[in-house]
């Protein structure tokens, strides 16, 4: 370096100190267009929403409103009753639609890693609800729904007045789906759990796939039955793909926004029964206009989630007892 | 050849210098059905001012808003007029961003008589000052069914009498045709705090801006109300706007929908299109009137044409061939007096079974009070919409709902 720069250096010195520049700086032109649009569309609503935090601001007062109140928006959020109650329903659908994506894409994925024919239609229909625009699927699902007029309810009722037996444990009245406080949590979790479950059978299917074949055939000669091979084989080789999938899971939960804003309109239906704290931030912002609290809001939801999922490595490292 | 070049640049010069001379551009902000008004309005006002040129941006309601607010908080991209609704209006007005039109040169004050007071109240700030001109208004009114009424032996008179007449009724209908009286409670509730209110007082919110929930008999008997027809089994659980709500319509679910008066172009063109003639529309219960929704033309603070947008603005509002032709249109009701007296506000309404309804709503609007609107109303409405869930499914005690949402309507309008 200092050989290059000093006059003393040979005559070929400035031409060659000109192409070490050159060399030196095309890597960083080559890589700027990601750098100068991450930092517009990513770096900067980052740092600005953190700033925002701490500041008292109605975007429609123009940039000269924003007013610092240092952690009031903080303490807004975390003594604030809708926050929680929209934390409370996060939580709630979070586990009541991710909970039984694992446990049945798991035993699913198993089963179709058994079978030879027709895997490849099977998978491609239960992956093809998450490729599919959530906004689509919502619309459906809230015409299914639908109290009066929508099939799930028709299809029950005759069931009740046909089926014999079983029929007569089915609901003999409309279900209101949407509308009833008390069944709009089970039934967002139902159309979240349906969107996903296939998502998750692709990842544990490709997992199992990279298991080799002849633990199973060594289990057999030992005489493992299926469901040991399954426990003791399958279970333990999936695990970091367990992890991988169980923490998309928590991430894409616990900020849930799209299926139940259209299924139940912005403010998450009667009582807020399906408000969850992404609809609450958006709605505090967009309709409260009160952009501040909002990022505050997302502020703690990222901890929130940050926690979870650190809990969620550990969780997995001490089942494995090691790593 | 030479001559054809020759007269093809020149034709191409004037072409391109004719712009120039149309002096000014209009860019107007608005959303459905609002922008039909604008659009009523383009060929008409082109006669007056051929040298203006209106560019409609439309796009839907919440996009409408969300762009606004962004185009103020960055000052960039603003319309030079943009169309608000009751439901947004007040936070407009609120965040400063909009001209004040009461000081010269606009000097708005001048249209005020000509007007529809409580729609002229509405377009004001805190300070008092005008920051747009209302286009159309939305008198209370019930519409009923009067086939539904008719079979369970009801009458008109039972519905406006009182509400204790008014929920009898509804458990008459239930029993003699299954239908709700209506849709949800919080529809009831709605008619209730919008009616008896005085002059300057507004739904939530008093002069000062403190909120007025707690221990108000209009906010006590509105939950009263709603509790005890959802308890009748008169109220059914539907949301307004939902599929549900015109399914509802459709199948002769729901008796009666208090509404702005504009309701009738809904119900006529796609919530029940089928009923035409089996509905009616009278007054609101015990005398009341109110007011439902209402819309306003604005001009941002940063507008480069103010002086040609601020014409524009007052062509819309106080221009009577313009009020007419939107009305027409749009079924928006006037809100320029003069435009309140065209022949076709005598006109028997098919829809209506022939009855000339839109005298009886010009009346109503006379006499809707002049409610001011706070820029907290959409929060203080979700609170009360809350509570109210838990008094009618949850038993939750009245009074200490109201306490309740009072706490938190304060907590949050602090803010």
């Amino acid at each position: 370096m200092e050989s290059v720069l000093s006059p003393a250096a040979s005559s070929t010195a400035p031409r060659r100190r000109k192409r070490f520049q050159s060399w030196k700086w095309a890597p960083y032109i080559f890589i700027s267009p990601f750098v100068i649009i991450f930092a517009i569309f990513g770096a900067f609503p980052l740092i600005f929403s953190a700033t925002l935090s701490f500041a008292q601001w109605d975007p429609a007062a123009g940039f000269g409103a924003i007013k610092w109140i240092q952690l009031d928006n903080y303490k807004f959020v975390l003594t604030d009753r809708w926050f929680w109650k929209s934390l409370g329903n996060t939580v709630y659908i979070a586990l009541a639609s991710g909970l039984p994506q694992h446990l049945v894409a798991i035993p699913f994925a198993a089963f179709l890693s058994t079978l030879l024919r027709g895997r490849n239609i099977v998978l491609g229909a239960y992956f093809l609800p998450f490729i599919t625009s959530s906004v689509a699927i919502s619309l459906i699902f809230s015409s299914l729904f639908s109290k009066d007029f929508g099939a799930i309810n028709a299809i029950l009722m005759s069931l009740h007045d046909h089926l014999p037996l079983i029929g007569q444990l089915l609901p003999d009245h409309k279900v209101d789906w949407l509308q009833n406080t008390e069944m709009v949590k089970p039934t967002v979790s139902f159309v979240v759990f349906w969107r996903y479950v296939g998502w998750n059978t692709v990842l544990y299917l490709a997992a199992m796939q990279t298991i080799p074949e002849d633990l199973y055939e060594a289990a057999t000669l030992d005489g493992a039955s299926i469901t040991r091979q399954f426990w003791h084989i399958t279970l333990p080789m999936i695990r970091p793909m367990m992890f991988f999938a169980v923490s998309l899971t928590l991430i894409n939960n616990l900020q849930l926004f799209e299926e139940p804003f259209i299924l139940l309109g912005d403010n998450g239906g009667t009582g807020q029964a399906a408000m969850t704290t992404a609809m609450y931030m958006y709605r505090t912002a967009f309709y409260f206009s009160d952009f501040g609290t909002a990022c505050a809001i997302s502020w703690v939801m990222f901890v929130i989630i940050a926690v979870l999922s650190y809990g969620n490595n550990r969780l997995f490292k001490l089942a494995g007892g090691e790593d | 050849m030479n001559k054809v070049v020759r007269l093809a640049v020149a034709s191409a010069l004037c072409a391109a210098a004719l712009p120039s001379w149309a002096a000014v551009t209009l860019t107007v902000a608005s959303f459905p059905d609002l922008d039909r008004d604008v659009k009523t309005a383009i060929p008409l006002y082109k006669k007056l001012h051929p040298d203006v040129e209106i560019k409609l941006v439309s796009r839907e309601r919440v996009d409408h808003v969300n762009a606004l607010t962004t185009q103020l908080a960055s000052s960039s991209g603003l319309p030079d007029v943009m169309g608000l609704e009751i439901g947004f209006v007040g936070r407009f007005i609120a965040s400063g961003g909009l001209e004040d039109l009461s000081k010269a040169p606009y000097n708005a004050g001048q249209l005020q008589s000509q007007i529809t007071g409580y729609s002229w109240a509405q377009a004001k700030g805190a300070n008092g000052d005008v920051y747009a001109l209302p286009v159309d208004i939305g008198p209370g009114t019930m519409f009923y069914r009067k086939d539904l009424l008719d079979k369970a032996g009801v009458t008109e008179a039972d519905l406006t009498k009182s509400w204790e007449t008014y929920i009898a009724a509804g458990k008459k209908i239930k029993a003699a045709t299954g239908a709700y009286l209506v849709a949800s409670p919080v529809d009831l509730k709605d008619i209730y705090i919008r009616s008896n209110l005085k002059n300057g007082e507004g739904i939530y919110f008093d002069k000062s801006g403190k909120p007025i929930i707690a221990g108000n008999p209009r906010f006590e008997n509105a939950f009263k109300y709603a509790k005890e027809a959802q308890d009748a089994g008169i109220a059914g659980n539907i949301k307004q706007w939902s599929n549900e709500w015109a399914a509802g319509f459709q199948h002769d679910q729901i008796a009666t929908q208090a509404m702005g008066a504009w309701l009738n172009g809904h119900l006529a063109h796609w919530l029940a299109p089928d009923q035409g003639g089996k509905w009616r529309s009278c007054n609101l219960p015990a005398g009341a009137f109110a007011s439902w929704g209402g819309s306003f033309y604005a001009i941002p603070a940063k507008s480069t044409h103010k002086a040609e947008a601020y014409e524009f603005v007052k062509f819309l509002a106080a221009n009577r061939e313009q009020q007419i032709a939107a009305f027409k249109t749009l079924d928006a009701f006037p809100s320029l007096k003069a435009a309140q007296d065209d022949p076709s506000m005598s006109e028997p309404l098919p829809y209506l079974g022939g009855q000339k309804a839109r005298e009886m709503w010009r009346d109503a609007a006379k006499h809707v009070p002049e409610i001011p609107i706070n820029k907290n109303d959409g929060v203080a409405e979700d609170i009360i919409n809350d509570q109210l869930d838990q008094v009618v499914h949850q038993g939750k005690d009245i009074k200490a709902a109201l306490a309740d949402a009072q706490a938190d309507v304060e907590r949050r309008a602090r803010r």
